[in-house]
Parts: C-alpha cells; structure tokens; sequence
C-alpha cells in the first residue's frame, strides 16, 4: 500500500508539474516564427542572377565585401512586404544599404511592385525555387538580415518591419560595423 | 482554365489565397527520381521533414510552394548523391530541430528516450513485485 | 427565439446540476443513501439531458435555416451550403462542439439516473454527485466564455461559410460518434469518484461499470476510425495517421478505455485489479478533458485545432486542475480503503491482463510525453517536433509484445494456470506466425517493424479465435464471440497497417490528356479533363480509366476544387477499392507546358485498417448485448449465477472470462 501512495502522490505532482507548463504557456504569446539557425555563422555561397532589369543580381560575395548590409527577402505577392516599404526607405535614408532576394516572382510582378513601393535596393536576386532563401534558414517573406561586412549573418528579424522595429536594425547594423 | 490558374494551391496553409505567388512549382516538388531506390529513400527522408509554412505536415503532404522547394532540395541532394542523414542535417543546421520529425538524442531530447526505457524498467518492476509478492501461493 | 430558448434551456441545466451536486452530496453522506434531497438527484439528471438536447436541436435548427442573427452561424455557415453540411457545421466550430460535449456529459448522467438499478444507493448518489460536478464546470465555460446563442447586434447579409474541408460527410460522422465515446467515460470518471469516496471499490461495482465503458468506448473505437478515414481521403495524400496533437487526444482516451476496459473485466470476475481500474477510470475521463484543453487553447500547433484562445484555455486548464487534481488527490488520500484483491500467479489470465495493462498505460505514457515535449522544450525556447518517426518505433517497442501477450492470454486459466497447458496452441500459433515472418522477408524487402506487423497480425488471427476451439459454438456466450471478434479486428487492422506501409507504391506524374499512367499493377489513361460546378464551388476534374492487371476498367475521376466563401482549393481524391487494397488518385495543379499533375498511389490492404477497427467496435458491441442480455435475464429469473460468469457448459473448460 506504501508504494501506491507514493505512486499516487507522485502522479499528483506530475500533474502539477504538467498543469504549471500549461499555465505557463498559455501566457506566452504564440510564436509560429522560426528562427534561422544560421544567425553568427557565414552566408552560404550563392549566385543569383537579377530578378528585375533595374538591378543587378545578388551573390554571397556581394555580402563579404567588407559592408554590413541589410539582406531583405521580399516577393510582390506577399502583402506585408508592401506595408514595410516605408520603413525601409527610413533605414536607406539613414544609410543603411539594402539588398534583396526576390522569393518565386516574375521580372514584370517585381517592377510593378518596386513602382508602387519604391526601391531601397541596391541589388536584387531573383530566387525562383527558394533556394537561397532555404540555404539562410529564412522561412517566409518578408524577412532581414543583417549581414557583417565579412559576410557573416548577425540578426535576423521575422515579419514585416514596423516603425518602432527601425531603431534597432539600425542598432544591429551598427553593431555588424556600419 | 483561366478560373483555375487564378484560383491557387493553398490546401492547409496559413497564408491567404491573395499573397500567394503565380510560378511554377520546383522541378522536382512533383516529380519523382528516375532510380527507384534512391526515389524510396527520398520518400521516406520527406515524410520526416516538416513543413515550415503549415500547421503540422510533412512536406511530403503540402502542396504548399515552400514545400514544394524543400522537396526539390531533397530530391535533388539525394540524386546528387547525398545521403539522407546529410539532406536532414543540412536543413536542421538552417532551421534547427525544428524542422526534422525525427528527434535526435541530444542534450534537448533525452527524456524523450529515458523516459520509454524508464516505462520499461517500471512496468517490469511493478509485474514481477506482483508477481513475487504473490507468488504462486494461492 | 430559438436560441433565447436554447440559452434558456443551458441555464436551467446548470442550475439543475446544482440541485444534483448537492442532493448527490447529501445521499452520499447518508448511511443508506437517502437523504431529503437525494430524491430530487434522479429527476434532475434526466431533466437535464432533456434540456440540454433541446439546446442543441435549438442550435442545429438556428444552423439549419441559417439565422445570420446568431453570431456562431454568421461565423461558420453560408445560406448557399448544403442542408447536409449546414446540420452539421453545428459542431464544426468551437462553440458547438463544446454544446454537443456538455450534451452528451447531460445523456451520459440521465441515462445511468434512469437506467442503472444495481449500485448501491449511496456509491450512486455518490457518482451523480461527481457527475453534477464535473458537468458544471462545462456548463460554466460553455456559457460565461463560449456562448454558442449569442446573438449579433447587426445582422450580416451572408455568412462566412464553413472550412471546405469540414464539407463532407465525415463531419457528419466523425465528431458525433467521437464525442459520445469521449464524454461517455465521464461516466467511469464519476463511478469511480463515487466508488473511492463510498469506499465501494468491489466486483459489483466494476460489473455495474463495465457495460457503460464498453458502450463509450465502442464509441470512440467508431470515431477515431471514422476519423482516420475522413483525413484519409480528405486531405489528399493517403496518410491515415500522423501522430497529430489532436489524434493524440482521442488516442490517449480510447488507450485509457481500453485499459479500464479489461481491468473492469477483471475486478467483475475474478475481485482483482482494483486499483488499476480505479486509476484508470480516472485517468480516462482526464484524457478526454486534458485533450480538449489541448486543442481549443492553441498551445499546440495542429492542422485540427478549432478554437486558439488562451482566455478560454484559461478556464479549461482551471476545470483540469479542478477535476483531475482532485481526483488524483481523492484517490491518493482513500488509497488505503481499497481492499486487496484476490492473489494470482504470473501465468494467469490475470497476469496477462496485468502486462496488457503496462502495456497499454506505456503507450498512453508515450503519447502524452511526445505530444507534450515541444510545449515543454518551448518554455526553454527551444524548438522541437515529435512525429511519427519516434511515435511508431518507440510505441512499437509496447506494442508488439502486447500482441504476443494477446494471443497467449485469452487461453489462459484464470488464477493460476501452466505454460505447458496451452503448449500446443501457443506452438501452433508461433509456427504460423514464424512463418510469415520468415516467408515474407525472404520474398520481399521491407522494413523490420512492417515485418513484425505482418507476423503478429497472422499469429493473432488465428489466436483470436483459438478460444474457440473445442467449445459448443452456439452455446458460447455472447460476451465470448465479442472478445474474439474484437481481437480478430486488431490482427486486421494491424494488417493493414503493416501491409498498406511495406507495400504501397507511389506514382507522380505530369500527363497530357491521352498520355498512358501506371502505378503498380494498375494501368489506364488520362481522358479528359473537364470544369465543374457545384453548390459553393467550382472545379477542375480529370477523367481516367484504369485497370488492375489488365482486367477491367473502372473510372476514376479525381477533381482539384476551389471553394469561395472561404476561398479554398481542396483536392478530392477518386478511390477505386478491390478486395486486396485501394487505388488512390489524386489531381493537382496544370503545369506551364499545360499537362496536368496527377498522384496515384497503389495501397495494398489499406481499407483492412478501417475494417479492423471497425471489427473492434463489433466485437465490443456484441459483448455489450451478451452482458446487458445476460444482466437482464439475471434480473428477470433471479439466478444466482454471478459474473465468472456464464455457467460452464463443459465442467472441464473454463469460464470464458
């Protein structure tokens, strides 16, 4: 009778433990980002050619050329990456250089989407099949990075980029040696 | 037709119809490798590997595009020779464990496997004090 | 008006509950039971599942006409759905579900008010009691958080249509069948609550408790086949199991119930097991309730989770600590009242059952721990997913020698029994199943765990029925043909799982219209490809005739939908069933050179898996019958013939169970 209720006593605890986590968790807000695990590693080698004829195409070497940039992954038919083109004219006007991957998209959806958005880049990749964007661990558009002059990536910020997210680019750009 | 080319592949994923993109899908996102074997073994590395973009599939079950692309990754990998342990490791060095269906024993995944080997011990323990205590002497 | 009636009728409930709660609670603490209030206990659970049925016809007739002024149809339907899918998109939402489960909670206590004579007054007061009691908290969050009445302000011109998936006749199926079996072991929660606190933990009351967990679980047996099915030819890929979340949680109850199943059995029979089946009538219910915490609160990612709220959560997880907590503490703390049971040796019936179930509780133990891990690793930040790749071969590693212990067990004595009786029929068996395992991998090339699936599955088909041997077949109880036939339903499911994994063969390919496609010994041609239209949707369909080795064609035509209102595309799959499997196709998108993706898989013996567990569920239900039969003879006759079991026929053969 002893071990069953120690037993017993023990499957409370368990389900304290287990009701505790449950507690715990529904705080938390729900999370379905996930993360690159590539942040403070090197870009892996890529070659794109441009997605559109404004811009030149983007290659891993383009990122080593010893000047931190901003590494934007967008395509024209993702919504948000329309709402954050304020934001990054704001981070190209204060200097920050900006280059972009362009996930499964047209040259002519592309043009059009610059046209109405504005162009903050100074190179554009064109990623048909998400190659580059699975080879950095990005998971959807729109993503940054903020890659080190050295081509290493040091940030990676999910989602769109709202105002209050410009500071702190800006902060890791700087960090990266801008 | 025209109805059906606007009208896209979503299935079961989180994105709505609109934000949606019009290419076509990887080369080999629906095509299978010629070698059967190697084929076979694609098939069962994908079955294993999460779709980032959905709920909670396989990409071997998504018609996702994202999906799409990692089973051209996959297909591709393994046709260039790769082993599937390495097609799975180079996507966990991207996303993490998160991605692998697969939990490898790590420093994060222990009692996933203590804990069945734990079960065990236990169920054996509690059968053969049962057992002992009670013998045959009845 | 209907549904002010409908909310009506949930508050009435609730306020009955209460009267049961503490008429419940007076008869308990009465010497015989009877107290002032107590004769208001019985009435007052049968008033409530009138009511709370009047509630949801209430709520399906609001879905019905599609009253776009109730907020939860105006949400989840559309006046342009079919009558079918408008019925039951009632419990195809979070709210509904929730009136069906507290629905069902009110039938399950009204019906052992009405029908149940054999407790003893007090343990029945008692379990009414716990009844009242859990059945209140769920009308407390179905009506303070999850109001399925509510009402708009402004009355919408259309409705925002159900999920297309939910748009078929598994709806219809699947979640009614799954509840009943779910929310009818609140009934072995409340028996064995009422059985602790009366320190009433005997046979008769395991007799009493037996056929009300064996209708349930034959329930969720129907339900989760059902289930398995529907995402089967639903989502378009052939996967029939994924170890999703939410199949975890209908899993985790009907392992439970099984468990409590057999240890109920044995108490009946032979006064052993006592704890276990008090445990696990707990642990059950618990199952159900921490299952429906899991889906509706979010914190789990799942293709199936309906409602992602964690104020709702909130309230679910403060009933779980409520309920489980203070069952669990109950039990701890009236542990000692439970007498011990009567003595067996290791090689017994009851020994097998003992391992039966460790095993089915280790099973249970894995499930919950691998659907719980990534929540638990996500408090540390750290990412994981657990899927089939761990689920199969460590659940495997109980599994398959529960399977031995299957075969082994049934013949078995009670009490005490030798290895060396049943020698023969054991050997018989183990040959058998020796030489499938050896034939077939010497013929094929497949993985270990389907190879072990194979031989199990034909040593235990034979076993199943080896209880059988040298009986009066027409003579044999009722209760006996079931244990046989549901054993039999697990060697073919257990088939078809292992058969439809080791041999299915997949085909992708981009055709022309005309071109030629194969896929194992299937061969045809795609036709055409025409568009449709139905009520709320349009479609792409691709027509194909293919035969099976040359034989006959039969037409297959799988079509690529889309649906508005929501805006969805859905792929239905065209089946084409012979006797040793199915043929699966699938169509997609077409391609820029203008062919068309189309999927085809050859899955040999798949529908075996639902035809087991549908076999299963038989088997419980003719057990079911030959115990209620059997009760009701008792009762009109009078014998005296207590539950191990059935007379004898042959003074030399041993009571079936």
């Amino acid at each position: 009778m002893k071990t069953l209720r120690i037993l017993l006593w023990g499957a409370v605890l368990i389900a304290c433990g287990l009701f505790g986590l449950f507690g715990y968790q529904l705080t938390q807000p729900r999370d379905e980002f996930v993360q690159s695990a590539l942040v403070g590693q090197e870009i892996p080698p890529f070659d794109l050619p441009p997605a559109t004829e404004a811009r030149p195409g983007l290659s891993s070497a383009d990122l080593a050329d010893g000047s931190p940039k901003l590494l934007n992954v967008f395509a024209s038919w993702c919504v948000p990456c329309a709402a954050e083109a304020p934001q990054l004219e704001a981070l190209e006007r204060s200097g920050a250089q900006i280059v972009a991957v362009a996930i499964r998209d047209r040259p002519e959806d592309v043009d059009r989407f610059l046209e109405l958005y504005g162009n903050p880049f100074t190179r554009i990749g064109k990623d048909d099949i998400s190659e580059v964007q699975l080879a950095i661990g990005s998971s959807g558009v729109p993503e940054t990075f903020v890659i080190a002059g050295d081509g290493t990536i040091t940030y990676q910020h999910i989602g769109d980029i709202r105002p209050e997210h410009v500071p702190q680019l800006l902060e890791e750009l700087r960090k990266a040696g801008a | 037709m025209r109805l059906f080319w606007t009208a896209l592949l979503i299935t079961l994923c989180a994105m709505p119809v609109a934000a949606q993109d019009t290419l076509p899908p990887a080369p080999y996102a629906y095509q299978q490798l010629e070698d059967p074997a190697q084929e076979e073994s694609a098939r069962v590395l994908m079955e294993t590997l999460r779709c980032l973009k959905c709920q909670s599939q396989s990409i071997a079950d998504s018609d996702a595009p994202m999906a799409g692309d990692m089973r051209h990754q996959v297909r591709s990998r393994i046709q260039a020779g790769e082993s599937p342990d390495q097609v799975r490791d180079w996507l966990v060095e991207r996303y993490g464990d998160y991605v692998s269906y697969d939990p490898k024993v790590s420093a994060t995944t222990w009692p996933l496997f203590a804990v069945p080997v734990i079960l065990l011990l236990f169920g054996g323990l509690m059968f053969w004090r049962r057992v002992g205590r009670k013998g045959d002497k009845v | 008006m209907i549904a002010e009636i409908g909310l009506a009728a949930l508050w009435l409930s609730a306020a009955l509950a209460v009267l049961q709660l503490l008429g419940g609670f007076a008869g308990a603490r009465a010497a015989d039971g009877i107290a002032p209030l107590s004769a208001l206990v019985r009435p007052a659970a049968t008033l409530q599942a009138f009511l709370c049925t009047v509630a949801f016809f209430s709520l399906v007739y609001l879905f019905a006409v599609t009253d776009l002024s109730v907020r939860l149809v105006a949400i989840n339907s559309h006046s342009m759905k079919p009558m079918i899918f408008k019925l039951s998109g009632t419990w195809g939402n979070h709210e509904g579900s929730m009136l069906l489960w507290v629905t069902v909670m009110a039938m399950a206590g009204g019906l052992i008010a009405m029908i149940e004579r054999r407790l003893a007054e007090r343990t029945m007061m008692a379990t009414l009691a716990a009844q009242a009691f859990v059945a209140l908290g769920f009308y407390a969050f179905l009506i303070l958080s999850s109001n399925p009445f509510e009402r708009l302000t402004e009355v919408p011109l259309e409705g925002n249509g159900l999920n297309p998936l939910l748009q078929d006749i598994g709806l219809a199926f699947h979640p009614p069948t799954l509840y009943i079996g779910y929310v009818g072991l609140s009934v072995a929660f409340s028996f064995a609550v009422g059985a602790l606190l009366t320190r009433a933990v005997t046979p008769d009351f395991a007799r009493v408790m037996r056929p009300w967990v064996l209708a349930a679980w034959i329930f969720l047996t129907i339900g989760i086949t059902a289930g398995s099915y529907w995402a089967y030819y639903e989502l378009g890929w052939g996967g029939w199991w994924f170890w999703d979340p939410v199949e975890n949680a209908s899993l985790m109850p009907w392992l439970a119930a099984t468990a409590l199943l057999h240890s109920a059995s044995v108490l009946a029979a032979r006064d052993a097991l006592r704890t276990w089946t008090i445990m696990l009538g707990v642990i059950a219910f618990s199952m159900s309730m921490l299952g429906t915490f899991l889906v509706r609160s979010g914190i789990l990612t799942s293709v199936h989770a309906f409602a992602v709220d964690p104020e709702r959560g909130s309230f679910i997880l403060a009933l779980l600590i409520l309920y489980i907590g203070g069952a669990l503490v109950i039990f701890a703390l009236r542990a000692n009242t439970i007498a011990e049971g009567e003595r067996f040796s290791l090689v017994s019936r009851e020994g097998a059952l003992v391992v039966n179930n460790i095993a089915l509780s280790a099973i249970l133990g894995i499930v919950l721990l691998g659907t719980l891990y990534p929540l638990l690793t996500e408090a540390f930040d750290v990412r994981v997913s657990v899927g089939p790749p761990y689920f199969n071969p460590v659940g495997a590693i109980f599994f398959l020698p529960m399977i031995v212990i299957l075969m082994v067990g049934p013949l078995l004595r009670w009490r005490k029994d030798q290895f060396r009786r049943i020698a023969k029929p054991v050997a018989l068996v183990g040959t058998i199943g020796t030489a499938v395992l050896i034939g077939v991998a010497m013929i094929t090339d497949i993985g270990i765990l389907p190879l072990l699936g194979l031989a199990l599955a034909a040593g235990l088909a034979i076993a199943s029925f080896a209880p059988m041997y040298k009986r009066a077949l027409r003579r044999t109880p009722l209760a006996v043909w079931g244990m046989c036939v549901a054993h039999f339903g697990v060697a073919v499911a257990l088939f078809g799982m292992a058969a439809d994994s080791a041999f299915q063969q997949e085909r992708l390919v981009a055709a022309s219209v005309g071109d030629v496609v194969e896929v194992g010994p299937w061969a045809g041609r795609l036709d055409s490809v025409n568009a449709l239209a139905g009520q709320n949707w349009t479609a792409m369909q691709a027509n194909m005739m293919l035969s099976y080795e040359g034989g006959a064609e039969h037409q297959a035509r799988p079509q690529s939908r889309n649906f508005w209102t929501p805006e969805m595309e859905t792929s239905e799959v065209a089946l084409l069933t012979r006797w040793n499997g199915q043929l699966y196709v699938a169509v997609g998108n077409q391609g820029v050179d203008g062919r068309w993706q189309l999927r085809l898989w050859w899955k040999p013996f798949v529908t075996f898996i639902w035809y087991g567990g549908l076999l299963i569920a038989f088997g419980g239900a003719l057990a079911l019958v030959g115990r209620v039969i059997g009760d009701l003879r008792r009762r009109r006759y009078g014998t005296d013939a207590d539950d191990h079991d059935e007379i004898p026929i042959d003074p030399e053969a041993q009571p079936a169970s």
